[in-house]
Formats: structure tokens, sequence, C-alpha cells
């Protein structure tokens, strides 16, 4: 179904003071895939996920949304199809209650008020959050705001749901809670993410960006346990990966410099 | 807090930090999602019957003091139907006090005509008026207090745009209250902060208020730019749309007619001195 | 510097009300024809922020007290006329509900002293013709210094005139002004200090915000400016001559029927209509009987000389202004208290055996 996919072509990016962002990126996702975007910080993950809704404008290079290139035009198409879930939760639920905050989208679409129950009632109940559905958004939990905020995109019912570093600062309960979530859902996922533990048990393949450039794309498993690759890129193995925490290579004291980082 | 400091001594040492004042919005917030049969009410039929009140109460003349006093049922009311905490609430208004007070304190020394005597003691005008001044703040005072402690500013927010307030305004009061949590953390976390690193009065003065205040600025101007992208993503164009049905029933109409209609006959017919006539006539 | 419910009257409170509910409405719709939609979060989160500024505080030396933040010059320079005075506005509100700083009818009052001065008046006529095409930093530091100062004098003048013409103190004109305005003169040199160390700090950092409210067109055009400016005007002088009719001349008729006939007022009949009505018109004294007669005797008169030698009679002969308070008002101001605690325990126990 080409609507749910997701095309870059030799995308670039500067940042207005005119640090290079994005050096010419290309990949195609298609539906259904589950992808992590993972790399260093400053290497572009954020940088790139704006653009895949039109927040950002790529100074070359296009993006395709299913069939649709991004242009302004179809910009309120493409923001219906791609959801996106941004870091800082407080970002994101901006309205008095939570209720409104998940009408909000729905609302923006055209729905009448009976639908737009309707759908706040079913992305709610997703999430697992129908009990917050009259609280004020300033007295949620930590885990609580991350999936109101997932809630306030599904809601407007994407087909791709782009997310970025759901799981920070989520404590472990709540970071299990939602990874089981998001391996539920078949939509198509792109997630930027420092825990790649979660990108193991979520995403079948997996992006590496460094210095605003694709250095791997290709399956997790062979991707996370590409030590070399990894480390030139500022990373680590997942930590269920690393092995014995007494003597592998990985413990505290026993730390290998990074060859050539 | 943005009191004068002439005004505001005794309220300046009490809830000066940041604290403080988060503490009391919270707190209020918090009273305010209680769920009684005044917190069922419309929020609109709370907002009129407060105005009503408060208008009641300040268009008696200046010398009125007994005739206030019925007012006060309606705060014992809705405290005890409300279920709310009389010695916070009483607290609150006491540390407001201090502005009133000290323009209602000259009134003795500029109006000294004997108007009144109880028996021995002769209480001029200004006492009356200085007194009548303090009656009306508390009442007034605390009716807005109920107010807020029984609706909440979302729902009087809610109230002001059914009942015509400009979109704009509305809209852009409920996202300074999301956002007035947030952004105290942050400042509460800046004073903290700055509180650890300075000694002896060094490190507080106005200079480095100029950068910390900069910098929660320059933060917040950030976040403003991400909200606003956020709210992009959600297919934001221009309006913000509010999906709250409000209901006026006839409790509703018949609480705001009710109390409407008490304030106005206390306020023409005054019942403590045909109280205090008729039992003086029975005492003798 | 907020103004109490307990000390305006109605009328003063209800003009002004008026006047800042027109203000509200046209800055409401000069924001829409701005196509800019980025102001809508910018305005609450800057509302929320001007809210946690003024919750740290900085230590004035050699005074041992502390200073804070104003609002309405940031707000002005960072967003506009329009869009400040909405969010001054709405942190009025919030202080008046949350903090009973400043009552509900005189809302009205404190958004104008407090928002109309600095963002409409200050901010265009001052600061921006001092800070000019170019900024610079000793511009910025003069602009911010002398708008703050110029805007709360203004403002504390407001609050001198509003509280004079409810007429419930008793503070002459000239005291008050001579007690507000110096206090505020030193409240305006540190606010304005404080805000131009801010405003400076983040000119340095991206100096675009400070400039981008725009060029001098962000002032109002002509007809609506004409329309807004006559229109407050217009309630303003309305309140207060309401106001100061009420003071000379409470009751025209009444007066005049005391000249002529040296009764108050014509007897009604006893009983009937007439008299109920008679009775309600009496006691609505809905704009207050003050007596500017006392003040005549001491600073500048504004009573007319001929009211004063007609009422030198004392207040008894004056019903509206009877005390209302008298040894049995006392006692049953007494009794109504006891009968509103009654009802109150009433209320709690009914709840209590309820639940």
């Amino acid at each position: 179904m080409s609507h749910h996919i997701v095309e870059v072509t030799d995308l670039r990016y500067t940042y207005p003071d005119g640090t290079p962002a994005l050096r010419g990126l290309s990949f195609r996702i298609v539906h259904g895939e589950s992808v992590a975007l993972v790399g260093s910080n400053g290497a572009g993950k954020s940088t790139l996920l704006l653009h895949l809704n039109g927040c950002l404008t790529p100074a070359a290079g296009t993006v395709r949304i299913g069939d649709f290139p991004l242009t302004a035009k179809t910009l309120p198409h493409v923001r219906r199809t791609v959801g996106m879930v941004f870091q800082d939760p407080d970002d994101q639920l901006f309205m008095p209650l939570v209720h409104d905050d998940v009408a909000f989208g729905p609302l923006n679409l055209g729905l009448s008020p009976e639908d737009v129950e309707v759908r706040i009632e079913s992305a709610l109940a997703t999430v697992g959050a129908a009990h917050l559905k009259d609280r004020p958004s300033y007295r949620l939990s930590a885990g609580e705001k991350r999936a109101v905020a997932i809630a306030s995109v599904l809601a407007m019912s994407p087909s791709i749901l782009v997310m970025d570093e759901p799981t920070s600062s989520l404590d472990p309960r709540a970071r299990r809670q939602l990874i089981q979530l998001l391996a539920g859902f078949d939509h198509t996922k792109i997630i930027a993410t420092h825990d790649l533990d979660m990108a193991l048990d979520l995403c079948s393949r997996t992006i590496v960006l460094k210095d605003g450039g694709i250095v791997a794309d290709g399956p997790t498993g062979e991707i996370l346990e590409d030590e070399g690759l990894l480390q030139a890129s500022n990373l680590e193995k997942p930590l269920r990966l690393q092995g014995c925490p007494v003597c592998s290579n990985y413990s505290v004291g026993s730390f290998r410099t990074p060859r050539g980082s | 807090m943005v009191r004068s400091p002439a005004f505001s001594f005794s309220e300046r040492c009490a809830v000066a930090t940041p604290d403080a004042s988060a503490f009391d919005i919270s707190y209020l917030d918090i009273l305010s999602s209680r769920d009684t049969s005044i917190h069922r009410l419309d929020p609109r039929a709370k907002l009129l019957t407060t105005l009503a009140f408060i208008v009641v109460v300040v268009s008696f003349n200046k010398y009125a003091v007994a005739g206030l006093v019925p007012f006060v049922i309606y705060p014992v009311v809705v405290i005890t139907l409300g279920d709310l905490p009389l010695g916070y609430l009483l607290r609150k208004v006491l540390l407001a006090a201090p502005f009133a007070f000290f323009i209602g304190v000259f009134n003795p020394f500029f109006d000294r005509e004997i108007l009144v005597r109880l028996g021995p003691l002769a209480v001029s005008g200004g006492c009356l008026s200085f007194v009548s001044i303090m009656i009306r703040f508390f009442l007034t005072v605390t009716a807005a207090l109920l107010l807020i402690s029984t609706t909440g500013l979302n729902g009087v927010c809610l109230a002001l745009e059914k009942l015509g307030a400009p979109r704009a305004f509305v809209v852009q009061l409920l996202f300074l209250y999301r956002y007035l949590f947030v952004l105290g953390d942050e400042a509460t976390r800046l004073t903290r902060a700055r509180s650890l690193r300075s000694f002896e009065g060094r490190g507080t003065g106005i200079r480095v208020f100029g950068s910390l205040v900069g910098q929660l600025l320059l933060r917040t101007l950030d976040r403003a730019r991400r909200i606003h992208l956020a709210m992009l993503c959600r297919g934001f164009d221009g309006e913000v749309r509010l999906l709250r049905p409000l209901k006026f029933t006839g409790m509703d109409l018949a609480y705001t007619l009710g109390w409407s209609t008490l304030f106005v006959l206390m306020r023409l017919y005054d019942i403590p001195q045909r109280l205090g006539t008729i039992t003086m006539e029975l005492l003798r | 510097m907020h103004m109490a419910d307990a000390l305006i009257s109605p009328a003063v409170g209800g003009a002004m009300w008026a006047a800042t509910a027109g203000l509200t409405i046209y800055s409401a719709r000069k924001l829409k024809q701005e196509i800019d939609d980025h102001k809508v979060p910018l305005m609450g989160v800057l509302g929320a922020f001007v809210f946690a500024a003024q919750m740290i505080n900085f230590t004035i030396p050699a005074t041992g007290s502390s200073g804070h933040l104003g609002g309405g010059m940031i707000l002005s320079i960072l967003l506009g006329p329009h869009a400040a005075f909405l969010v001054m506005a709405s942190i009025l509100t919030v202080q008046a509900l949350f903090f009973a700083d400043g009552g509900l009818l005189a809302l009205g009052c404190n958004i104008f002293n407090l928002g109309f001065f600095p963002c409409f008046v200050v901010y265009p006529l001052i600061y921006k013709k001092i800070i000019g095409a170019k900024p610079t930093q000793s511009r910025i530091f003069a602009g911010a210094m002398v708008s703050a100062v110029l805007g709360l004098q203004m403002g504390a003048f407001g609050v001198v005139l509003e509280t004079i013409c409810s007429g419930v103190t008793e503070l002459p004109f000239g005291t008050f002004v001579l007690l507000m305005q110096p206090i505020h003169l030193a409240i305006g040199i540190v606010e304005g200090l404080a805000t131009a160390l801010v405003v400076i700090f983040v000119w340095k950092a991206r100096p675009e915000i400070v400039e981008m409210a725009g060029p001098l067109e962000a002032v109002p055009s002509r007809s609506l400016r004409k329309v807004g400016l006559g229109f407050l005007v217009l309630a303003v002088t309305t309140g207060g001559a309401l106001s100061w009719f009420a003071s000379t001349h409470p009751d025209g008729l009444e007066w005049s029927m005391f000249r002529t006939s040296g009764k108050e007022a014509l007897e009604p009949p006893e009983h009937g209509v007439h008299s109920s009505l008679a009775e309600i018109q009496k006691k609505t004294a809905f704009l207050p009987d003050y007596d500017f007669r006392k003040e005549g005797a001491r600073t500048e008169s504004r009573a007319k000389p001929r009211r004063e030698a007609a009422e030198s009679a004392p207040a008894e002969q004056w019903p509206a202004v009877s005390a209302g308070t008298s040894v049995a008002g006392i006692v049953g101001a007494g009794i109504t208290m006891a009968v509103a605690g009654l009802i109150g325990f009433g209320l709690k126990r009914r709840q209590q055996n309820k639940s």
C-alpha cells in the first residue's frame, strides 16, 4: 500500500547559523516497518524527524510520504498521515485537560463533536489512559504524560508514527509498558532513540546516523552487534548484549577506548 | 509577589518564595477539582453570583458596618457545602489585607466627625468607614477565593468564553495557566541553583538576576517555538477549538437568581438594625 | 498597587471595566488581523514566564529589601502592544483570583493601570522613540528605565484617581498623591533596571527578538485609534462624572426640594406600591454618598461654597449618610453572625450525616 511509504532522497539541511545538519540522506521505509534511528547527540536524528512531517523544509532533496511529495500544498495531508510524538511531552500537551489535548487534532481535522469524542475514547483506551481523561496535564507523571502525548497523536489516525526519544526519563516500569504498547501497533514506526535495548525489542531495522550522514542501514540484530561500527558512531552495544557484568569488555574499569572516533 | 513594598510587609516575608507561590496555585487548583454540590454547578452561575455579591457589597455607603454583616452568609454556605478549608482561606485573606488596611487606616484621621454614640463611646465617621472598608475587604476577597477554589481557572475561562470574552484572550489565559507550573518549576530550579552558589548576599544582586531571568526567557521562547511546532503537527490552523459543552440547568439558574435576590434584599433592608431593635425592645 | 474591591465604588469599577473590556476586544480584533499564528502559544507562555520571573527576587543593596520584574514593558517589547495588553490582563486576572492581589471588580481598574499605560502609551510613545531605528545597549537601557518609571507613575496616578472618585477613603487627593507617586518612583527605578538588564541580556544573545515587534506601524491606524480613544475617554469621564455628580448632587431632586420646602422629599403614601418603590429608591444608593465638604475644609476645595452653607448641618440631616450603625445595629449584627454560624453548622452536620 503506497500511502504508507516514507521515501527520502538526498536530503540536505543546514541550520540558520550555517552548520550543516543533514548531508544527503536517502532511505525508503515501507508499510508496517519498524525502524530505529540511532546516533550520538548532534548526529541529526531530531532534525531528520522534523523533516518527515514538514516542520522543517529541506535545503535540497525530497521527502515523499506515500504518493505525495512533501510540499506546502500537501502539508495538511501529510500531517494527517504522519503523527509525530515529541521528546518533551510538556511541549506536546498544551491544553488544559487531557481530554482537550486528545481532542485538539481531530477538531482541527474538522470532525464533528460526536466523532471527536469517539476518537478520544478509543485513543485513550489504546494507551491505557482512559481514567486520565479529565485530568489537567500538569498533574500527570512522566509515564502518563508520554502515554497521553501518544494518544493525542493516535486520535488523528495516522498511518506512520514518528517518535523522538520516547523512553527518555521514564522509570523502568513505565518504559516497559511503553515498549509493550508500541509493540502492539501495526503503524509504520520510526523511532529516534538512545535506548538501544528498546530498538532491539521493537525495531526490525536500524539506521545509524553520524554527523548528518547515514553510516549504516540494515537489520537491527546485525547492526547492534557490530562493535566497530557502533564505536565509530559514538555508540555502544545494547546493555543486554554487553555480556557478563564482571568479566566482559564493558564492565567498569576495563572499558576499552574507542578506536578512532 | 507583585506588591509594592510599602503595602505588603507581612506578605513579602511569608510568600516571597517561588515554592510558596507555586504551592498556592497548586493547592487552589486541587481544591477546585473536588466534587461537591457547589463544584458541580455551572461555572457561569458561580461567576455571576460572585460578581453580584461583590457589586452589592461594594455599593453600600461608606459608613455601613452592621448592614454588611448578613452578607457573611454567602461565604459560610459556600465554604460549608464546598468542603473548603476555612483556615487556609482565612490565612490568605489576612495575607492580602495590608494594602486595604494601610489605605483605610487613614480614615479615622481625616474624618473625625462623630456620627454614632454607643453608650459612652463616641465613634467617628472615620472609624466607621475604616471598619466598613475592612469588612468589605474581607467579604470581597473571600468571594474571589471561593470562586477560584470551587471553579478553577479552566472553569472560569470557559465561563468567560461562553459569556462573550474574546477568544484570543481566553485561549492565552488557558495556555498561561497550563505553563505556569512548568515555568514555575524552572524558576524554582534556577533560584535553587543560585542560592546554592551564592553566599552572604553575593550572587543575588541584580546582575545575576538579569542573566537568570534572561536565560529563563530564552528557554521560554524556545519552548514556545516547540509548542507551536507541536500544534502545527496536529493540524493547527490558527484557531484553537474548545470542545467543552456546558449545560445551564435549572439548579444553576436557581442558585444564581436565589443568591442575587438575597443579596439585593439584604442590601435594601438593614437586617441587623431591625433584629437589634426588636431584641432591645424585647429586653426592655 | 493592585486595587482592592473594598476601596472602589460600583460606578468607578463599572466604568473601568467598560474601558478595559473595550480595550480587550479591540486588542483581540487587532491580533486576528495578524496572520502570525505562532503568537497564540507565545502569548500564554510568556505570560507564564512573567509570572515565574516575578517569583524570582533580587536583593537591592543597602536597603535589604528585594525587587522583582514588572511585566508590561518586557511583554510590549516582545509581543507588541496589543498582545502584551492581553497577556497583562490575564496575568492580573490570575493574580486577582489566586493571590487576592486586587479585587474582581477592581480588576478592570488594575488592568487599565498596569496594562493600558505601559502597552498603549509608554511603549509606542516613549520606548520606541528612545530606541529609534537601530537599538544600542545604552538606548535600550535608557528606554527601559524611562518607560518603567513613567508607566508606573501613570499607573499609580490612575490608582489615586480611581480611589478618590470612589469616595470610600478619606485620604485627600494631595496626601494620596504624595504617598503614591514617590513610592512608585522608587519601584519604577528598580523595575526599570531589572527590565533593562533582562532585555539587554536577551538582545545580546538574540537581537532579532528585541527588534521583532516591528517598526512604528504597530501603532493602530488613525481611525481605529480615534474610535478606541474616544470610547475610552467616554467611559472614563462617564464613570468619573457619575461619581462626581453623586457627590455634589447625591440626588438633585432631593437637594432642590430641601432648599425649597425644607423637606428631603415629598412624603409618599404610607402603603402601596408607591411607598415600597420609594423605599427601594431611598435605599439603593448605588452611587455612594461621600462628602467633599470635609475635604473642602482642608485641601484644594472642590465643594461648592453655597452647598457648604446649605449643608452646614451635620450628617443626621442627610438620610443617605446615616451611619446605619447604632447600638441596635451592633446587637443585630451580633445576632446575624450567630445565625450565619448556626446555618453553617447545620449544613455541615447535614453533609456529614449524608456521607
